[in-house]
């Protein structure tokens, strides 16, 4: 399914008047067996596409709640095949789109068209590469296309219009918004520059946007959510997993809580009618 | 051998590997550094910096003592160790400091394994008068603690970093995170020649000094190139500064010497290039050492300034089309290399340099006595005192 697959989600909801709420988790995080559990919690939810962080040793753009999630993963054993195998479970109950999120060296030793074709295999829709900007990233885009699969591109809010120009061009999928300049994590507001970026990239691009870096309450995704077509929350959810890790049973309905209050907060079509 | 191509290949190595929002910065180093390395006034300042304030040209200095007690090749020592601060990294940071002020940043971030680019980089930001916070690993803040000092005197702020194995790589880590955050009004001294394009340009060419006087320093004292250069190899700022000045001879082998730890047969060491394969870390393609997952792989070093699991790209070239030849020496070895050149020349090394050093007793005695061999002295080890009273029971 690949890239159709995410960019159909974008559409259905667009055309509810609807956004897409995009959860992230480590997978690994704290283990395998409930992150397959929360994938389908989330899914069951509502959330309208999910990103799975395949963990590396050295997360340079992630803020201290993810760099944590990945070393637990990595402590559980997690590497790229587990991840692909821990998707094609996925994929046998949920149709939900799912993304990995990851580092260029796991993906780069693995192969780059021995990692498309199983990821295209294990049912993985896109790939989100944090370290991996437009210059360098032609062969791995080249081999996720021989399989229908997404490379979605970031950008910041340092992007020039004339380079979300050149990024859009080559997306799939969608335009991965960097709301703030930093590493993932939580704050509080949303940074100025986001609004900015938002119209740079509606300039240069019909391809879905959604935002992330930094949002984690729900009067923050109801302030960013009507300027973009999709969110991301990504260290708030890992937070509510971290600060559950001693009592494993509550992590899955934590977490879909969480979600729950997250997906209300967006502008839905009924609730601008009323 | 010598540029990058423009997106900063050397061979296959090299590249820019970076989260999109340092993208812009990257591109903003590169077109302002591209502009100063032809600017006469800018390179003039540079190099009047380097002879007032750090006290260049070194000297090439004959090691009779050492070299009759080794029986072979006659050995020259490049002395970076006598700069101010102690050692090559000096010759950078004066560099990329004035780069910084050039263009309008306030505040200047760096790394540091050994702490000496740490210092160096606080001396040069106190020197113009600029901001600096150095990240340093929490293990390395304990190994070097003079260091530390030193660089708190200077009035920089040091952060420990704990995440990790609690070294170089994570302290470059925590500084790639603390830029992306300011990257507007911050200005990231990447201390060795590796890293995203352009640092491995930027740091060679203001180490290039090193190899430039060595030449003709060589070539005055005794009338001919060096059969040998040798220095030892962390990322490889000291080894590529000094081999830059030698790359058109084919005769002048160059010879990076590694951090072999517990031994490059255990999983104790750090020698990239000796036992690792190559992979992208820190913004780069270079050799890792890595596991068939793509993680990155704890190092150990009795030399905190080599316990890095990559390497920059252009030492990574050299080796690959062969004009560098790469092997590495243990712990131990570098252990009894201080303690030889303190007792022989009255020169006490760093633990890093003496790396070079245990690497000239292997050779000095095979090149015979016609053999003419010149070791970069990167820096002096008054930092490493404690640590050799504690591991070297030299004290």
């Amino acid at each position: 399914m690949g890239k159709e697959r995410i960019e159909q989600v974008f559409q259905q909801r667009a055309a509810q008047g609807e956004k897409v709420f995009i959860p992230y988790i480590t997978a690994g995080d704290p283990d395998q067996e409930t992150s397959y559990q929360l994938v389908k919690a989330l899914a069951r939810a509502g959330a309208s596409v999910i990103e799975l962080g395949v963990p590396f040793s050295d997360p340079v753009a992630d803020g201290p709640v993810i760099q944590a999630a990945a070393g637990r993963a990595l402590a559980g054993g997690m590497k790229v095949a587990q991840v692909l195998k821990l998707v094609g479970r996925i994929r046998q109950e949920e149709t939900v789109p799912i993304v990995l999120l990851t580092y260029y060296n796991p993906v780069l030793q693995f192969g780059l068209e021995r990692f498309a074709h199983a990821a295209a295999g294990a049912g993985v829709d896109g790939i989100i590469v944090a370290d991996l900007p437009m210059e360098e990233a032609e062969p791995l885009r080249a081999a996720l296309d021989r399989q229908g699969l997404a490379l979605i591109p970031l950008v910041a809010p340092t992007s020039s219009a004339e380079r979300i120009g050149e990024i859009a061009a080559t997306a799939r999928g969608f335009i991965y918004c960097v709301s703030l300049m930093g590493v993932t994590g939580t704050r509080t507001g949303l940074a100025p520059e986001t609004t900015e970026l938002l119209a740079r990239v509606r300039a240069a691009t019909t391809l879905p946007v959604a935002v992330g870096f930094g949002i984690s309450t729900p009067a923050q995704v109801a302030t960013v959510a009507p300027q973009a077509d999709g969110v991301i929350v990504g260290s708030a959810i890992v937070k509510v997993i971290e600060a559950h890790l001693a009592e494993p049973e509550r992590i899955v309905p934590a977490v879909t809580a969480l979600a729950e209050e997250l997906m209300a907060a967006l502008p839905s079509k009924q609730l601008q009618e009323v | 051998m010598h540029e990058p191509t423009t997106t900063g290949r050397y061979g296959d190595f090299g590249g820019c590997f970076v989260p999109e929002t340092l993208k812009t910065a990257l591109a903003e180093l590169n077109e302002a550094y591209g502009a100063l390395r032809q600017d006469r006034q800018f390179q003039g300042e540079f190099q009047q910096y380097l002879a007032d304030y750090a006290g260049r040209p070194s000297l090439l200095y004959d090691a009779k003592r050492l070299s009759d007690h080794l029986g072979g090749a006659r050995i020259l020592l490049k002395r970076e160790d006598l700069n101010h601060t102690g050692s090559h990294k000096i010759n950078n940071t004066l560099g990329q400091v004035l780069l910084a002020k050039r263009m309008g940043k306030k505040r200047v971030i760096a790394e540091t394994g050994a702490g000496q680019h740490g210092v160096a980089t606080a001396t040069a930001c106190a020197l113009f008068g600029l901001d600096c916070e150095i990240y340093m690993g929490a293990e390395d803040v304990e190994r070097q603690a003079l260091n530390v000092l030193r660089m708190r005197l200077l009035g920089a702020k040091v952060v420990a970093v704990e995440t990790g194995s609690r070294t170089l790589k994570d302290a470059i880590n925590e500084a790639f995170r603390d830029w992306v955050a300011n990257v507007n009004h911050t200005y990231y001294c990447f201390g060795t020649a590796a890293g995203p394009h352009p640092y491995p340009m930027i740091v060679r060419d203001f180490q290039a000094v090193v190899g430039i006087e060595a030449r003709g320093q060589v070539l005055e004292k005794t009338g001919r190139l060096p059969d040998v250069v040798m220095a030892c190899v962390g990322g490889g700022s000291n080894a590529i500064g000094i081999f830059s000045g030698f790359l058109d001879d084919p005769s002048v082998r160059l010879i990076g010497v590694e951090a072999g730890g517990a031994g490059i047969d255990s999983e104790r060491h750090a020698a990239s290039i000796s036992r690792g394969t190559p992979g992208v870390l820190h913004g780069a393609r270079s050799f890792l050492l890595q596991d068939e997952d793509g993680q990155i792989l704890p190092t150990h070093s009795i030399a905190a300034g080599l316990d890095y699991p990559g390497v920059g790209p252009q030492l990574s070239y050299l080796r690959d089309c062969g004009r560098a030849e790469f092997c590495a020496v243990t712990d131990e070895q570098a252990l009894a290399a201080v303690q030889l050149l303190c007792r022989t020349e009255g020169i006490l090394p760093a633990l890093e340099s003496a790396h070079a050093i245990a690497q000239a007793v292997v050779m000095a005695p095979k090149l015979g006595q016609e053999g003419l061999m010149i070791v970069n002295l990167s820096g002096r080890g008054d930092k490493d005192v404690h640590t050799l009273a504690q591991e070297g029971g030299i004290i």
